[in-house]
């Protein structure tokens, strides 16, 4: 299979990298090179060899976030060549391998780039303004204890399909960032459509979408001009159709509001 | 010191509902007057967080991830065991309890098990009515599939990402909370200290990783909902910051370490390619519902697997445990890979892998009923080896999963320190030697719905609702040692990476405290371990300052608590001689290779407390009583 030849050769890279000391400082690209990058590392894994070149040779490694290193915690991030999350569709950065990639090529890696994710330190920025958006409605409000069997809700297999299809976004921000409003709208249509969809998510469906939205102003992302690029470099394939979802949903909320 | 289990008196089937009763309640009104610190927002974390909330209590949440939704939890593929026998197919929660006793392998606890089934069901209830979009029939009533070590289908799911979905359930009822006010969150900071005042747990010295900023935060109780410690080996399915630090300095305060040397190796992730490997992948154990584990029969065959004709192929579980087959535990599926290995039988470039076959799987139920399965499986599998899993059987190899080891915990999860708390994968409680497969989502929600919310009620209702403030002298002498810590961290400036320790370590806890021990090796790694520590702490090299986002510095921390805690899994491996679930001594085998049990001198807790740098840790035996269960060699066969 392609990319799969064990003796593939190892491959010497020119990376540049966002330097930044913390939120404060400037930032530059600065330029380092590695040697004997296997193709079967991951991205993250080649980023891990640069760091332990750079400790040994005195200069500070550079800050990266990153966690489960499987695509489901959402942490990892970077704008890899112009890309978020790198060249290959449908993935996240942790699971990027370098067999995408050639010897002797030059890689760019940026942070994320928008109003509402401050950089903090290199290639790390603050997202906490999605976290903010889920707080403000991102729930059914149920406690713990007296809910009925699981079983008396019945749905539709279609219906929990979808839901959960939405349900799957990692919070990554990759949509955010390859957006050139700095738009957060299919991140919070996931959240909202998820609910919308769903009968348990009925009751507070139009507080939670006017709240949501609310919220997603308030932080300073831009406004949704329906050009896709969201859909196309969310590393889990979130549908633009829950923006559509979340348009109706908040038109049809706005009309019949049942905030007080 | 004898360790008080205090389970409560009574039939099984009747202790939690009296103890329930028994306990002391905290009237609404007293709620809003008692702070409880929650550190960790896994399943166990944020499920404790948000239901202590929604009581009333006044709750402050930490995690070292830059959100709560991060913590691994949300990595857990399979799904959730509750008994809810909507399958008809016999199970109860009797059979779940039973199931789960016999899959750890007799050294669990009868009592907190039985708990565990009971409130299984719950928590299916409370995760649908919070949105969890679990896999549904075409009638749209929930699906069930099958699981490792049981042969009734149990298992809620939700595609190959129930811990996800789990994980964002508990993340919206602690979101709905945090937005409420009464959760205070603490993202990207790291619990450094537990701080005791007058013998009791009262607050935690965090820093804060972007800042470096070493802080106090004073409360009632504090809950330890901070995972478990797979990252000793380096090599594990753990995330890259999963860590042992808030329970192991929780350990050197004066809470018991139970079991440590009980870790799960998982059968089914992805082989190690090479020495950059950074962390190991699982696939999950739903797959050995459909594929086949096989290796060819014969020692040295180098053909592709399409190559291999049936008749030269070993399906190696079916043919040894005809009544389980492939979905026997997951400790006799990984030794069973091992073993084929050692024959030289294994398969790939580093013939360190069996194969994990779906061809017979695809052939019965056609290729789109295979994806709609395991799609995101498979999806997964191909992007980090670059083969298609369609086409061709996976290559997969046991990996460090899962920590049944843990701070001990009496039968209201507290440690042997008041007012401190230890739950879900943080803590001993419920698996024994060896977990099954979709029970530690299971027990992270119990724990944190179901139990805690009631027994931390008791222990408070017993206390002062008076607060301390941070100004008191043990907090600041518990800043001061954190901060006199990081300054020697920071002052080594020796010549080898934190990263080669943990390497270092990883290797010799691999190699001789991993799938199969013995004395001579658990010998040998104790020493190899000393000369670690030692080289650490006189050659480590970090650089920079507190006051910034420092990796090195952070993972530095950790490290130095691995380099401790892997000589005491080392001690419990040799103190434990026999042979049971997880933890397999060469030396008490039975003639069919199968883990060898001493009933006689070895059904207990051991429980470790420390006793200083350097000194030997105390072992506390507390003693296992089996009063509806009978002990019987395990048999898959």
């Amino acid at each position: 299979m392609a990319g799969n030849n064990p003796n593939s050769k190892p491959m010497n890279l020119t990376l540049r990298v966002w330097r930044q000391k913390n939120s404060q400082a400037a930032g530059t690209l600065e330029t380092y090179q590695v040697k004997d990058i296997s193709p079967e590392m991951s991205f993250l894994e080649m980023m891990d060899v640069l760091n332990e070149d750079l400790l040994r040779s005195g200069v500070d490694p550079i800050a990266f976030d990153h966690d489960c290193r499987e695509g489901i915690c959402g942490m990892c991030s970077l704008y890899i060549n112009g890309r978020a999350h790198g060249p290959e569709r449908g993935t996240t950065t942790c699971q990027l391998h370098m067999r995408k990639f050639s010897d002797g090529d030059t890689i760019t890696i940026e942070p994320w780039r928008a109003g509402p994710f401050p950089i903090l330190k290199d290639l790390c920025v603050d997202r906490s303004a999605l976290d903010r958006i889920q707080q403000a409605g991102g729930y059914i409000s149920v406690n713990t204890g007296g809910v009925p069997d699981a079983n008396e809700i019945p749905i539709p297999k279609p219906i929990a399909d979808k839901a959960f299809d939405a349900a799957t976004c990692i919070q990554c921000g990759a949509c955010v960032a390859a957006c050139k409003n700095g738009s957060a709208m299919l991140f919070t249509s996931a959240k909202v459509s998820q609910l919308a969809m769903l009968p348990q998510g009925q009751v507070e469906r139009k507080t939670r979408v006017e709240n949501m939205v609310a919220q997603m102003d308030k932080e300073g992302f831009g406004a949704c001009t329906n050009i896709g690029s969201c859909a196309a470099e969310c590393p889990v394939g979130i549908s633009l159709e829950n923006i559509a979802m979340l348009n109706r949903e908040y038109i049809g909320a706005s009309f019949t509001s049942e905030n007080v | 010191m004898i360790l008080d289990s205090k389970i409560p008196e009574g039939p099984l089937a009747e202790k939690w509902d009296k103890h329930k009763f028994n306990v002391k309640l905290v009237n609404p009104a007293n709620k809003r007057k008692y702070d409880i610190i929650v550190v960790g927002t896994g399943l166990a974390g944020a499920s404790a967080a948000a239901t202590l909330a929604e009581l009333g209590y006044n709750v402050k949440a930490f995690c070292y991830q830059d959100s709560p939704r991060r913590a691994h939890s949300i990595a857990a593929q399979g799904g959730i065991n509750a008994a809810k026998n909507y399958q008809n197919d016999g199970d109860s929660v009797y059979r779940l309890f039973y199931d789960t006793i016999k899959g750890g392998d007799y050294r669990a606890r009868e009592a907190n098990v039985y708990r565990l089934a009971q409130v299984s069901v719950n928590i299916i209830d409370q995760c649908v009515a919070q949105g969890v979009p679990f896999a549904r029939e075409y009638g749209g009533l929930l699906a069930n599939r099958s699981f490792g070590g049981a042969q009734v289908s149990r298992t809620f799911y939700a595609r190959g990402q129930t811990g996800q979905q789990l994980l964002l359930g508990a993340y919206s009822a602690l979101n709905r909370q945090i937005a409420y006010g009464k959760v205070k969150m603490y993202p990207r900071t790291e619990m450094l200290d537990l701080v005791m005042v007058d013998g009791k747990a009262r607050g935690i010295i965090t820093r804060h990783l972007i800042t470096g900023k070493i802080e106090s935060h004073s409360a009632h109780a504090v809950i330890l909902a901070t995972g478990g410690y797979g990252n000793v080996f380096y090599l594990s399915t753990n995330a890259m910051g999963s860590n042992a630090t808030a329970a192991w300095r929780a350990y050197k305060k004066g809470a018991f370490f139970a079991n440590p040397c009980f870790t799960q190796i998982h059968p089914t992730c992805i082989p190690v390619s090479g020495g950059y490997q950074s962390k190991l992948t699982l696939m999950s154990e739903s797959l050995r519902n459909d594929g086949r584990v096989w290796v060819p029969k014969a020692v040295g065959d180098n053909r592709a697997p399409g190559q291999i004709p049936e008749d030269e192929r070993d399906y190696f579980l079916e043919r040894k445990y005809p009544s389980f087959g492939n979905l026997v535990p997951r400790d006799v599926a990984s030794r069973n890979a091992k073993l084929a290995c050692d024959e030289g039988r294994g398969v790939g470039t580093t013939k360190l892998a069996v194969y994990l076959d779906f061809a017979d799987a695809i052939k019965r139920e056609g290729l789109e009923k295979i994806s709609q399965k395991y799609g995101n499986l498979f999806d997964m599998y191909a992007k980090i080896t670059g083969e298609n899993p369609y086409e061709q059987p996976m290559r997969i190899y046991p990996a460090v999963h899962y920590t049944m080891g843990g701070l001990w915990v009496d039968y209201n999860l507290m440690t042997t320190v008041p007012g401190l708390y230890a739950t879900g994968e943080c803590n001993f409680s419920d698996h024994g030697a060896n977990r099954l497969g979709a029970s530690a989502l299971m027990q992270g929600l119990a724990d944190g719905y179901f139990v805690i919310p009631y027994t931390i009620g008791d222990y408070l209702a017993q206390n002062p609702t008076t607060r301390i403030e941070t100004s008191h002298p043990a907090f600041k002498e518990a800043e001061a040692a954190v901060r006199a810590d990081v300054d020697k961290l920071l002052s080594i400036n020796g010549s080898r990476t934190v990263d080669d320790f943990h390497k270092a370590l990883g290797h010799i806890m691999w190699d001789y405290c991993g799938m199969a021990r013995n004395a001579e090796g658990l010998q040998y790694a104790k020493q190899e371990i000393r000369k670690l520590r030692e080289a650490f702490w006189s050659d480590v090299k970090i650089l920079g300052t507190n006051e910034e986002l420092n990796i090195t510095l952070e993972k530095a921390g950790r490290v130095a608590d691995f380099l401790e805690l892997g000589e005491l899994m080392v001690d419990d491996a040799l103190n434990r001689n026999e042979s049971c679930g997880g933890h397999f001594r060469e030396e008490y085998q039975t003639p069919e290779n199968e883990a060898l049990r001493d009933d006689e001198n070895y059904t207990y807790v051991a429980a470790w407390q420390y006793t200083g740098p350097n000194q030997p840790a105390v072992l506390h035996k507390e003693e296992l009583k089996f009063e509806n269960v009978k002990l019987t060699q395990r048999s898959y066969k």
